[in-house]
């Protein structure tokens, strides 16, 4: 894939959690404006590779845009300049010849940075863990009219499952707020009948990890659901609060 | 801990601390602004002035004001700690370059509130220090009975029982009131044009604070809903964001016009 871009690249550098980083400047020339963002930064490593330098570590997987893995913070936005698109799925046509781009990890207290623009996303894990999820086995698919679901309920609650968990809404919001994230796994099982039965302990738990892990509070800037690549809505932040304050008043503990 | 203790100590507990305190502190200021607006009555203070002596006097009035107090403290200690605990939450490296996509207000509450903190400190000494206080002097307005026309006087007599005396004199059917005269206060101060300025700016952080404080705070109690939310923003906007400050910021610059004239 030979193209006509030249670019230049200021990437986050760095060793390890333990070191300092610092950006670097790196030239490109012959790229495609076809190429994904992410080939794009294999053709740098080729090129590093080639040059007896260490490659830049980013996380990526799937490359279709569904597993949340790629994670890069492209001219002061997650996901680079498009709306509802991940870094892999951003093509170098969004961007012109003779372009700087500045490439910066996630920046959260809660996602330290393992090494370049790596961050360890496992705080997102330990929320769900603490309560993202229902704790019987489903068993076999049921009758489909022994359980009613509204069809607006089944519509939000698949728009909020839609979250793949890449951390955006944490690198976009000014407090790095988890609210976005968090308020989605909270909703998409608090909309389903199955999920009710452990939707206040849910609430507390998952929202009591949210705290523990270090990330900010919501001033409802907004930053989240416009920089979230699966459109997630900020209605689900008032969901999540509406079970949460339920919760606290409304259980024995 | 509690379940009161464990609600108000996590993050969505202070927020929601944020939203109750400030959608008080908004209703509180429909009550202020609409009492202000006696300043713009040509009675020479008449209504002003009695108006301030039945806020500071009246005991329900009274009981609200010092939780007022209680809420401006609360929502600015709440909100300066928040704003501390979110800005250590980005962590101890910052992006170099940042677009952001969000509105100016939402992201710059705290420094906002700080200014309308500043406010609200020069404010309470130039008035509510000095009413309280300091050595306000007294005006004599009577009254007509008969065609309802104010004439006033500096008040020069005996010394006066607390911030008003009120009564009818038989020989010229006029009501007569002798009562601390705040309006004099208000005039001499906003003659001055840093007070006049340094209140716009003021008003000015009102505006941007409300314009998204307002919507937030439904938000963050969870009302965030189709058939609500055009009023919500209508009313944050218009009213909070826009009809009050404006309406506070008209009285300095209304009382500088005229110290001009004078």
């Amino acid at each position: 894939m030979e193209g006509n871009m030249n670019l230049t690249l200021q990437v986050w550098r760095q060793k390890n959690s333990r070191t300092e980083g610092r950006m670097e400047s790196y030239k490109l020339s012959g790229i495609s404006e076809d190429m994904s963002f992410l080939e794009m930064f294999d053709v740098l490593n080729e090129q590093l590779i080639v040059e007896g330098k260490e490659p830049v570590a980013f996380d990526h997987d799937c490359r279709e845009g569904i597993c949340g893995a790629c994670s890069m913070y492209i001219n002061g936005r997650p996901h680079g300049p498009l709306q509802g698109v991940t870094t892999c799925q951003l093509h170098m046509r969004s961007f012109k010849d003779g372009d700087t781009i500045v490439v910066e990890p996630w920046r959260a207290q809660a996602f330290p940075v393992i090494k370049d623009l790596v961050t360890d996303r496992g705080s997102f894990d330990r929320i769900i863990s603490a309560g993202g999820f229902i704790s019987v086995n489903t068993g076999n698919a049921q009758d489909a009219n022994s359980i009613p679901v509204p069809k607006e309920n089944a519509d939000a609650s698949f728009m909020a499952a839609a979250c793949i968990g890449c951390g955006a809404c944490v690198a976009a919001c000014k407090n790095a707020s988890a609210m976005l994230f968090t308020s989605a796994k909270i909703s998409q099982l608090a909309l389903l009948p199955q999920g009710q039965a452990e939707s206040a302990a849910r609430a507390k738990k998952m929202i009591a990890q949210m705290d523990e892990e270090g990330f900010g509070a919501c001033t409802n800037t907004g930053a989240c659901a416009a920089e979230c690549p699966k459109g997630i809505s900020m209605e689900n932040i008032a969901r999540m609060n509406r079970e949460y304050f339920a919760a606290e008043m409304g259980t024995k503990e | 801990m509690s379940w009161v203790t464990q609600t108000f100590s996590s993050t969505l507990g202070r927020k929601l601390i944020m939203s109750l305190t400030g959608l008080f502190l908004s209703v509180f200021l429909i009550v202020h602004v609409s009492g202000n607006f006696q300043l713009f009555h040509s009675d020479e203070g008449l209504g002003f002035n009695k108006y301030a002596v039945f806020m500071t006097t009246f005991p329900p009035i009274k009981v609200v004001s010092y939780g007022l107090y209680a809420f401006i403290l609360l929502h600015a200690i709440d909100g300066l700690l928040l704003a501390a605990k979110n800005r250590k939450a980005r962590g101890p490296q910052r992006y170099v370059v940042v677009r952001n996509q969000s509105s100016w207000a939402s992201r710059n509450m705290a420094i906002l509130g700080t200014v309308l903190l500043l406010y609200i400190v020069v404010h309470m000494h130039d008035f509510w220090w000095q009413y309280k206080f300091g050595e306000v002097p007294y005006r004599q307005y009577e009254q007509s009975l008969a065609t309802g026309t104010v004439t006033s006087s500096a008040y020069n007599g005996p010394a006066i029982q607390g911030k008003m005396e009120e009564f009818v004199r038989e020989d010229t059917q006029t009501r007569v009131t002798i009562v601390k005269d705040l309006y004099a206060e208000t005039k001499a101060a906003f003659a001055n044009p840093l007070l006049v300025a340094f209140y716009l700016l003021g008003m000015w952080a009102l505006a941007y604070h409300l314009v998204h404080g307002f919507q937030s705070a439904f938000q963050t109690l969870g009302w965030n809903h189709p058939k609500y939310n055009p009023l919500i923003r209508f009313v944050g906007v218009w009213v909070f964001g826009i009809g009050i400050p404006l309406a506070f910021a008209a009285m300095p610059v209304y009382f500088y016009i005229k110290s001009l004239g004078a």
